[in-house]
């Protein structure tokens, strides 16, 4: 048992999923228990569910990015579309699910559908481009996304839910609430968000794209990456894997919108915005392409950074963006090369080890 | 990897000389407000808004003018006495959510919202759930203040400046045909427009053109431009902030278009905007509570220009309003420093709702139980480059 267990831990794709379940098991337990005994700051806590909703950003991008091999700059674009759907979801369910957890998981059920059905119509189109011209198409609709939903209205009341575009053409009865309107927002959101529905949103997350990547669908995506023409030949279907990665990358994005957006009583389209999907991408690529556990380091460590630099006041960003580079510069020099090599020399040895000793056995 | 390695320690070396500078900085300003900290007769005072960043000339004034009004008053002596800090939120909700986190573990007993509406809107929902009293400078958004009874604003909320600048248009009959041009992705303009074309239709003004814009597309007006001018409009009206409309003002001046401009309170700052050729914004009339020309507001632009090298705008003027409100309300209610959050919350909404404040965007202030401030506005226009009263 135990021996299984081991050579588990040292294969690639073991080591990979205790790396990630370890790290976000470890971290909840550390921060309920700095939580319990008073040690967490108010900021830290604040802090704990962006985290979250930026981790399972940065995991469903490495899944397009990493995993399927296309550079996508529109990421935030589904975020947007799970924001605002959770939001109306939420509202609307308010009387029918009374309770708070039962209700986000629903919310977060239709914003990660309703992303779902952005990333098929953004990717059917998108996903007969190539390299640089897919990432710049993809930038577009994230755009066309964050336009799309600053001319939307949405109301309810007695009635039901009032839906216009553009401008608002309907009036809401007495004791009616606007949802959405428009530029402006949504205002004034019971906010639903924990650390724990974060928390759970993330092993899911892991959970699904994990074992995504380790199926058969998988091997195949990867294979679409790493080589279209040899995929194509033995038959896979490079459109429908490609497809399928894409579509599952938003749907954890919506998911992890509504998060997000539960989180804070406001949220404007504006935030999601190319910047944001930089930013995404800059989790990704920090965390190493394809890196899971990378991945949900790198968005927590740079998430939690620039709050941590308040210390030093007017060259906060300043310091960040050397920070950056730095890690870039590390990210892509020969000492990291060095490093990772030693480090698989090792693996292997263990590895050979492990073998040896069954082999006595 | 000998490159590698050099940069990393350029690299470390500059972080800890730059976060030296910081920190000898912050000690150079606070050195006074310490001592006092020390004796435990300070209330501590701070707010979110966006020190860096597009909007980063707002954040700054209302920081700067909030700084002199509480070094003024610690100067003076007395038994109010302030620390203020300030923190930055880049006009983001999630960064202002995350500021005011670390505001109240530093300590904050009062706070100054945030600067920018909605940051503000993010931390007035926390200062409402911690029992946290703020009054916000100038985040001017109905939904600022709606539904908590703790959070006040020192300026007009933006419906009630939709409805001032129609009365003013109709009352002093400055034209028969208008045209708006507003930025329909900011919570600001959408909110003055509306309320300004519902008015201006009960007041029987022709609203002959209405066009928009986005923080993408505030760069070319000529669309918009040509589209009043074809129709015949003799007023273009501005619910904007002032560097958009500066390139208006220039676009509409450079195609021989000649209407009369009217702004809101956005408008203030026009005057002091680098490259602005400003004999472009004569005759121009804006919507201000505050004006910089005033003679009885001389002692507090004085001291802004020498602290800090420019003419306050209306932001560092609500901050500094902000601050002797705040002073005027402790005053009346007896609170002493030792004072928590919670209890100075209940005494600043009873005294809030009663007291009337004068202060230098507006005498006789007062406000009402749904935190919204009613004082009267000044329309001023730009004549020989100083505001005039009309």
């Amino acid at each position: 048992m135990l021996q299984k267990f081991k050579k588990y831990a040292v294969s690639r794709r073991g080591r990979d999923s205790l790396l990630c379940f370890g790290i976000v098991l470890i971290a909840y337990i550390a921060v309920q228990a700095a939580i319990a005994g008073g040690a967490l700051s108010s900021q830290m806590k604040g802090l704990l569910v962006p985290i979250c909703a930026y981790v399972v950003m940065a995991i469903s991008l490495n899944l397009t990015v990493g995993i399927l091999g296309e550079l996508s700059l529109g990421h935030a674009g589904f975020m947007s579309v799970g924001a605002f759907a959770g939001i109306v979801a939420t509202t609307a369910l308010a009387e029918t699910i009374p309770s708070a957890p039962l209700r986000l998981a629903a919310a977060m059920l239709v914003g990660g559908l309703c992303a779902a059905v952005a990333g098929v119509l953004v990717g059917v189109p998108v996903l007969r481009l190539k390299g640089d011209y897919l990432a710049i198409v993809t930038l577009a609709f994230g755009e066309i996304i964050k336009n799309i939903v600053n001319v939307i209205y949405i109301g309810m009341d007695g009635r039901g839910l009032h839906f216009s575009l553009v401008t608002q053409n309907f009036t809401l009865e007495e004791g009616g609430k606007m949802i959405i309107s428009g530029p402006i927002g949504v205002s004034g959101v019971k906010t639903l968000s924990t650390f724990t529905s974060g928390v759970v949103l993330i092993l899911i997350t892991v959970f699904f794209v994990l074992n995504l990547i380790n199926s058969r669908a998988g091997r195949a995506i990867m294979s679409v990456r790493d080589n279209k023409i040899a995929a194509d030949s033995i038959g896979i279907s490079v459109t429908r894997y490609k497809l399928l990665a894409f579509v599952i990358s938003a749907a954890f994005a919506g998911m992890a919108g509504t998060l997000y957006a539960m989180n804070f009583s406001t949220v404007t389209a504006a935030k999601f915005d190319f910047n944001t999907s930089i930013l995404i991408l800059v989790f990704v690529v920090l965390g190493g392409l394809g890196n899971i556990w990378g991945s949900i380091i790198a968005a927590a460590l740079l998430t939690l950074l620039p709050e941590l630099l308040r210390e030093v006041g007017d060259y906060r960003m300043l310091i960040y963006a050397i920070l950056l580079i730095g890690m870039m510069l590390f990210n892509n020099s020969k000492l990291k090369r060095r490093l990772m090599e030693q480090r698989s020399l090792k693996q292997m040895e263990k590895l050979e080890q492990a073998a040896d000793g069954k082999e006595g056995a | 990897m000998k490159k590698t390695l050099s940069m990393l320690l350029a690299g470390t070396m500059l972080v800890t000389a730059l976060a030296g500078c910081g920190g000898n900085n912050d000690a150079a300003q606070s050195g006074g407000d310490n001592s006092a900290a020390a004796d435990g007769t300070v209330f501590k005072l701070g707010g979110t808004g966006p020190l860096t960043g597009a909007n980063a000339i707002y954040g700054n004034a209302a920081k700067n003018g909030a700084q002199i009004a509480v070094d003024e008053i610690n100067a003076a002596g007395g038994d109010i006495q302030f620390e203020l800090k300030y923190e930055d939120d880049e006009s983001d909700a999630e960064k202002a959510v995350s500021g005011y986190n670390s505001l109240k573990d530093w300590g904050m007993q009062l706070s100054l919202g945030s600067v920018t509406s909605k940051p503000c809107e993010a931390t007035a929902a926390k200062t409402f759930e911690d029992r946290v009293f703020a009054l916000t400078p100038s985040a001017s958004s109905t939904a600022t203040t709606e539904g908590k009874d703790n959070m006040f604003q020192m300026c007009f909320i933006d419906p009630a400046q939709g409805v001032l600048a129609a009365e003013s248009i109709s009352a002093h009959k400055l034209a028969t045909k208008i045209a708006i041009i507003w930025k329909n992705d900011d919570v600001y303009s959408t909110g003055i427009h509306d309320t300004f074309i519902k008015e201006a239709k009960a007041k029987g003004l022709e609203i002959v053109s209405d066009t928009t814009f986005t923080e993408a597309s505030a760069t070319d007006f000529n669309v918009q431009l040509n589209d009043a001018k074809s129709k015949g409009a003799d007023l273009v009206f501005l619910p904007i902030y002032y560097q958009p409309a500066s390139l208006i003002l220039t676009q509409a001046n450079a195609m021989g278009y000649a209407p009369k401009f009217f702004g809101v309170d956005g408008m203030d700052g026009i005057l002091t905007l680098e490259n602005f050729d400003t004999s472009l914004a004569e005759g121009l009339m804006l919507l201000t509570p505050f004006n910089a020309d005033d003679e009885k507001n001389k002692g507090f632009v004085e001291q802004y220009v020498e602290q800090f090298g420019e003419t306050p705008n209306q932001f560092a003027a609500d901050a500094y309003d902000c601050v002797y409100a705040y002073k005027q309300a402790l005053e009346a209610a007896g609170a002493t420093p030792d004072m928590s959050a919670e209890e100075l919350c209940g005494k600043m909404i009873e005294q809030f709702t009663s007291m009337t404040f004068d202060g230098l965007t507006g005498s006789g202030a007062t406000w009402g139980t749904n935190g919204q401030i009613s004082k009267d506005p000044i329309v001023v226009t730009i004549q020989n480059g100083v505001y005039v009263t009309m």
